[in-house]
């Protein structure tokens, strides 16, 4: 075991290393890019026994990922943001094939605006698809998560593709002290790819992915992909188990940072839970008793894992790194719905967006929040969703745009005054 | 390329006399796509692995049946040949790797129609060309988003009437010159072929089977329901796209196009047009000599530039 700074980009490369991934189809993305960089090197140098082939579109990546794997190899995959998008058709359709694979999504904020910051927009677009996903904090996480994700897709309960996701800049381009796991270890961690009933042979034709008439076979299938990716969250306490037993650091579905007498917990994905664990801290120091939990899985959700932990817990204050335009914050639908009914839910869910396109969410913010929340809980008062963001920042983007009106205004104004005095020299 | 390898299809009796796909398929009865595929299949076996494009042709396998007796694998509209990438290279990593013996491989097969060659999928056929991919690509050029009602696409003819041109000009557009495209890109082989004209078909799938790296294969396919005609007039109309010249069989091997079948005494287009219903309005109400004449010139240039 060697211990070494690694970036996000490079815990995921090193992952697809150690688990022994045959093939990589790739395409290059910011912030992902990296992962392909290094493992396209270490190819190249003789360091690792694997084949990358650049696509030349993340749709056809997927395409390429999907049929390699029906055809019986270990595959692994990157991309981010605007590429996950683009391969959305086939993200549906290679679940559909029930081809195991793993996918690293860098988290990064959609097009329009432009952005290659980070938030979650990206991946809880693709939460439907039959991906199982799962959400890190750290390169430690990355790493150790991406070895978990192959027996997971690969666990005959399952087999259906993951997506690992980490934060583009936070965790993409943040170098971390990172445990390197011994790669015999890993080999036997992850075991040799078993094909199992899903493979193209000569001596064995078979056909895949073919058309359905009616709406009963197509159910039918699509129920099966469900119930097989519901058994997600077992298989994974399952996979987090052994990984334990082999390495010594545990992983739980849902996090847990001192929510056992919290009042109010904080609920929040991916990286920028560092920062609320930071204020959950803080506020504990100033004597509020807050806590935090983080889904590592999003897709299966862990609703009885979310039921469990929450109860008696009074307030909830979900923070969504990502907007369903016209409806709010995905995770807080999600855990709404996952509380409803619930006797000992919590009296108050609150809906918070914030950090989209890499915007801080700082410290002071969560006071706030913890302050409003406690406030409404307190007058049993509901609590309309909140969009993050300062009065200082409003001024500064109202400034920026009086700028550049002015500039326009007087650019405009020098045009007229050329053309009212003549040709132009 | 030698002879011997070519040699096996001299005449028309060289041809198989049974066929290796199955039939009672879901597609249209006089289906011209189907004809050339039976006939392609035939030559390529079942050591194959047909991967597919959103098109009429996905609905030969219909769970749980198949026509075919090798594999399949539908993929979607734009990608089917980086679907064959991925079997073409898990095939090759699993023989390096001595997982597979040679016996298991397969021809890797991408059967697309023109809406996914002539457009959506164009992108991943470029980028398999370019990649040197080993595989075989069948498109069965019906002119038409065929399956969906023969809506024009970029291999519909000048003037074809459509359901989405339906006026009395037809379709606005030129058809795209997708041999000169794939040609482009330098790959190992490119060839027109149609089922008409089974003994140039079988020369020309016999010689793609046998080179190695991306080998083209356009198979003009008559369209009893999107062409307007009677299904039993397949042949025929085949037969008359290649005597009048509108369909060139071709092929495009070491850098150089040779035709393989040049019409010394071309018939005129007229006869070709007259018995699609998609060409009615060119002649009823009344003729349109000029549009005729323009459909029948751009032929002869073509003509005119081949024989010199």
């Amino acid at each position: 075991m060697t211990r070494m700074l690694l970036t996000g980009n490079a815990a995921a490369a090193w992952a697809a290393r150690l688990a022994v991934a045959d093939y990589i189809p790739a395409f290059p993305i910011t912030p992902q890019t990296e992962i392909i960089e290094s493992l396209a090197n270490w190819i190249d140098n003789g360091e690792m026994d694997a084949r990358l082939v650049t696509l030349e579109s993340e749709h056809s990546m997927i395409t390429a990922a999907g049929a390699a794997a029906a055809t019986g190899i270990r595959v692994y995959s990157a991309t981010s943001s605007q590429g996950l998008l683009y391969a959305m058709e086939m993200l549906y359709t290679v679940a559909g094939w029930r081809a195991p694979f793993v996918l690293t999504n860098v988290s990064r904020g959609l097009s329009s605006p432009i952005t290659l910051e980070s938030d979650h927009n990206d991946i809880v677009a693709a939460r439907d698809c039959g991906f199982l996903q799962i959400h890190c904090s750290s390169c430690q996480e990355v790493l150790d998560n991406t070895l978990m994700a192959f027996r997971l897709a690969e666990d005959a309960r399952i087999r259906l593709p993951v997506i690992v996701n980490l934060d583009g800049f936070y965790l993409s381009f943040t170098r971390e002290p990172v445990e390197l796991p011994d790669a015999d270890k890993c080999r036997q961690f992850v075991g040799q790819y078993d094909a199992q009933n899903m493979l193209f042979r000569a001596s064995r034709p078979t056909s895949q992915a073919v058309a359905v008439l009616g709406g009963s076979p197509y159910s039918y299938f699509r129920y099966e992909t469900h119930l097989a990716a519901q058994n997600g969250l077992s298989v994974y306490e399952d996979v987090a188990t052994d990984f334990e037993q082999h390495f010594g650091r545990h992983y739980d579905v849902l996090e847990a940072y001192k929510t056992e007498d919290a009042e109010i917990v904080f609920v929040i994905m991916g990286s920028y839970s560092s920062k609320a664990k930071d204020a959950v801290n803080s506020l504990r120091d100033a004597g509020q008793k807050a806590g935090l939990l983080r889904p590592r899985l999003l897709r299966p959700f862990p609703a009885k894992h979310f039921q469990q932990a929450l109860k008696d817990v009074k307030a909830v204050a979900v923070i969504d790194q990502n907007i369903s335009t016209g409806m709010g914050g995905v995770l807080h639908t999600e855990l709404s719905a996952a509380l409803y009914g619930q006797t000992q839910a919590p009296q108050l869910i609150a809906s918070y967006m914030g950090g989209l396109g890499g915007r801080d969410i700082s410290s002071e913010e969560f006071f706030e929040m913890a302050k409003e929340v406690s406030n409404a809980v307190k007058k049993n008062q509901p609590l309309a969703p909140r969009l993050l963001y300062t009065e200082t920042e409003l001024r500064e983007l109202r400034k920026l745009q009086a700028v550049a009106h002015v500039e326009r205004q007087q650019l405009h104004n020098s045009r007229q005054q050329t053309k009212k005095g003549g040709a132009i020299k | 390329m030698t002879e011997a390898a070519v040699g096996f299809y001299r005449r028309m009796k060289d041809l198989p006399s049974t066929h290796l796909l199955g039939t009672g398929t879901a597609m249209c009865a006089g289906c011209g796509g189907l004809e050339a595929l039976h006939e392609i299949y035939d030559i390529i076996g079942d050591k194959s692995i047909f991967v597919n494009a959103a098109g009429c042709m996905t609905l030969l396998s219909v769970y749980p049946f198949t026509p075919f007796r090798g594999s399949w694998l539908y993929t979607a509209m734009a990608s089917a040949p980086a679907g064959a990438q991925g079997v073409r290279d898990a095939l090759d990593i699993l023989k390096a790797k001595k997982q597979i013996t040679d016996d298991e491989d397969m021809q890797v097969v991408v059967l697309t129609g023109d809406g996914s060659a002539y457009g959506m999928g164009l992108s991943a056929t470029s980028g398999a060309m370019e990649r040197d991919l080993d595989f075989l690509y069948i498109c069965y050029d019906n002119e038409g988003y065929g399956n969906t009602g023969q809506q024009y696409s970029g291999a519909t003819p000048h003037a074809a009437k459509t359901s989405t041109s339906k006026g009395a000009r037809g379709f606005a557009g030129f058809k795209k010159d997708l041999f000169s495209i794939w040609a482009a890109h330098q790959p190992a082989y490119v060839a027109t072929v149609i089922g008409a004209e089974p003994l140039d078909l079988a020369k020309k799938i016999e010689k793609a089977r046998s080179l190695k790296g991306p080998r083209m294969i356009i198979a003009l396919s008559p369209c009893p329901t999107g062409w307007d005609y009677d299904p039993k007039e397949t042949v025929n109309i085949g037969k008359l796209a290649v005597k009048t010249g509108v369909w060139p069989l071709k092929e495009y091997i070491n850098g150089k196009v040779v035709h393989t079948k040049i019409p010394r005494q071309r018939q005129p287009l007229e006869d070709y047009l007259k018995c699609q219903g998609r060409y009615k309005h060119l002649f009823e109400p009344q003729r349109n000599e000029v549009m005729l004449n323009q459909l029948q010139q751009k032929i002869d240039q073509y003509w005119d530039n081949i024989n010199g």
